[in-house]
């Protein structure tokens, strides 16, 4: 199979799964026992706004017509109009997802770096004190509630000892970055550090970099036990290999060795599940942006919720679910480029 | 459990450490010796379970040894700090945060019991069925399933949990399905193995109908996954409820509940009422991280390269 084959084959097969995807999530909100109308006015039933909003959004049509109207307006990006106002949902998750690409972004860096890091040095000791130290700590991360540990460094680093803002993206203060502007070309990605630098403004880069630093670091932390186990155990079968000792006699520094020689192999099964931990970091995405009152698509979820917001909510979860599928796609395509094996 | 994995013919290879000397806990307590033989994985399912099992405990028996009736507001003036009359202080209701720790963990542990076993239910039967069927039935089967594995987990239990609204059954189904095709997965896999066993294809042979090759020569061998998976999930649901719970999803506010006090925790951090959070912070842990123990140690015994 040439890699154009694979690429090829690998987007066909993500078309039927976010087919799935969408029918399932219209299935949970429209279909599931519980009318969101009603449950939008929870006690307050007032049949004519009820009525009203029914024919407003559709939900009096029946309900494959419902379907094929969700579809085709997912077809042209249109995510609905959100119960609250009538406001286009797509819009208000395009200004919140900056925010939570932002994080997610930093935090897989940050549980990436971890993770190899300590693999690293625990495939070293295999055996021993250091090793047994790095593999419980990993288990107990895993057993550690991501908005709890947020609450925590919230409370030790950043109101107790005040060494890092808590909440929100940037000071209140400050304007948000503006991103590049020359002449009338006008370009940002609202994620804070890039538009910052982009503007030239090395204090918002530096104050989003601090505001940035305990939601993502929480975020990392607790998902970095899942790569240190995996680099763990690769480097330790890759460390024994006949081309990693060929380099140790070549006189080779250990940590080129190691580094350089072997982790080059270890890498590939941690950027499968880099693709595979992307739908878990979203999820603890939404408690985190909630501990640290973050303003992304997670908060946005949640705020939905104590709205009983229910086509916003619908929208959030649609809009996460092709996310996902997207990002997997990415990787595994990037997967393919890098390890020929995969075009055989 | 161990004797489900011993007694389901699955033949493992356990790789003792022949130098594992026998310890005196495990020579009290007849039964936990075999475990502690398996070495470290043992003594960590031994560890887990007596974390585990003490946390049930504690919560089944708190309504006599609570020192207050842990939801009765104003029993102590509000955010008392941990004193000699109330143990781990008071929040901002004037509860008692030690009384509450005793027994807040009672929903949580209804509701990871309950999606386990709708996963087990739901799962395990699907998974030994595609699998044997095989074809087209499996495809569109692990589709279905694929699709659901990929999607964020949290999102989807919290968009399920949003439309049933509260209630222990409902928090327990809407994290039944994002765990499902977990056990699916991984139930298929192993059939698929097993399938080709010269004892199935003999059993076959004989004879045998399609259920009892299922029922009586495949299901028994997978029963050791079946257990790892299910140990391990309890942890992911215990920690997805109490995210469920966070986010103002939870089952009630008038039962004590260690999510809830979390939830409610989050208002006071600027106080720096450290108390409120941490006791029931660090419950969910252990829960969690017994649970975790447990099958780490399981998983390890089921496949000993698992520990290189």
């Amino acid at each position: 199979m040439t890699l154009r084959t694979y690429v090829i084959s690998r987007i066909l097969l993500t078309i039927p799964m976010i087919f799935i995807l969408l029918t399932m999530v219209f299935l949970v909100i429209r279909v599931l026992p519980g009318d969101p109308v009603l449950l939008h006015f929870e006690k307050q039933e007032n049949p004519a706004a009820m009525e009203a909003m029914r024919r407003r959004l559709g939900l009096d049509k029946p309900l494959w017509v419902q379907y094929f109207d969700y579809l085709f307006g997912l077809f042209r990006g249109d995510l609905g109009e959100s119960m609250q106002d009538y406001s286009s949902v797509t819009q208000q998750i395009l200004s919140a997802f900056p925010a939570t690409l932002e994080l997610a972004i930093f935090s897989m860096v940050i549980a990436v770096s971890m993770g190899i890091f300590l693999g690293v040095e625990a495939s070293k000791g295999y055996g021993k004190t250091r090793d047994s130290v790095i593999r419980i700590s990993g288990i107990v991360t895993y057993a550690i509630p991501v908005f709890f540990l947020g609450m925590v460094f919230q409370m030790v680093f950043g109101l107790g000892l005040h060494w890092l803002p808590v909440g929100l993206r940037l000071p209140p203060r400050i304007d948000i970055p503006s991103g590049l502007n020359v002449g009338s070309v006008h370009f940002s990605t609202g994620l804070y550090t890039i538009d910052s630098l982009l503007e030239g403004n090395v204090f918002k880069f530096v104050e989003a970099l601090r505001y940035l630093a305990l939601p993502s670091l929480t975020l990392g932390l607790v998902l970095s036990g899942v790569f240190i186990r995996l680099t763990r155990s690769n480097m330790f079968e890759t460390l024994r290999l006949d081309y990693v000792t060929a380099a140790r006699a070549r006189g080779l520094s250990e940590t080129t060795v190691t580094y350089g020689y072997a982790l080059r192999n270890a890498f590939l099964p941690v950027l499968t599940m880099m693709g595979l931990q992307f739908a878990t970091l979203l999820g603890g995405a939404i408690l985190t942006e909630t501990t640290f009152s973050w303003p992304g698509l997670g908060r946005y979820i949640v705020d939905r919720i104590n709205f009983r917001d229910y086509t916003a909510i619908q929208g959030a979860v649609v809009f996460f679910g092709i996310f996902v599928s997207v990002v997997s796609l990415v990787v595994d395509l990037l997967y393919a480029y890098l390890d020929p094996r995969i075009r055989l | 459990m161990l004797i489900l994995i011993r007694g389901s013919g699955c033949e493992v290879s356990w790789v003792d450490k022949p130098k594992v000397k026998k310890s005196m806990l495990s020579s009290l307590i007849p039964g936990l010796s075999s475990l502690s033989q398996r070495g470290l994985a043992g003594w960590l399912v031994v560890l887990g379970f007596i974390m585990v099992a003490s946390i049930v405990m504690v919560t089944a028996i708190s309504p006599w040894i609570a020192p207050y009736n842990p939801s009765q507001i104003n029993v102590g003036k509000p955010l008392l700090s941990p004193n000699s009359q109330f143990l781990f202080g008071t929040n901002d209701l004037g509860q008692d945060v030690f009384s509450r720790v005793l027994s807040g963990g009672g929903i949580m542990l209804e509701v990871s019991i309950l999606s386990v076993i709708i996963c087990l239910l739901i799962g395990v039967p699907l998974g030994l069925f595609s699998s044997y069927a095989g074809g087209l039935v499996d495809r569109f089967f692990c589709l279905i399933m694929d699709s659901v594995y990929a999607f964020p987990g949290l999102v989807l239990a919290i968009a399920i949990a949003a439309m049933l609204g509260r209630g222990v059954i409902n928090m327990a189904i809407s994290i039944a399905v994002v765990y499902v095709p977990s056990y699916f997965r991984v139930i298929r896999s192993q059939v698929l193995s097993i399938k080709e066993m010269p004892y199935v294809e003999a059993a076959k042979a004989a004879g045998a109908k399609g259920r009892t090759v299922l029922s009586r020569y495949i299901f028994p061998n997978v029963v050791p996954s079946i257990v790892v998976v299910a140990t391990v999930n309890f942890a992911d649901a215990i920690l997805t409820a109490a995210g469920l719970t966070f986010i103002g999803l939870g089952v009630s506010v008038d039962i004590p509940d260690w999510g809830w006090d979390l939830t409610n925790g989050r208002r006071l951090l600027a106080s720096g009422t450290w108390w409120v959070i941490a006791y029931p912070g660090l419950m969910i842990i252990l829960l969690a991280l017994g649970f975790t123990l447990i099958g780490e140690g399981l998983s390890e015994m089921a496949n000993p390269r698992l520990r290189e």
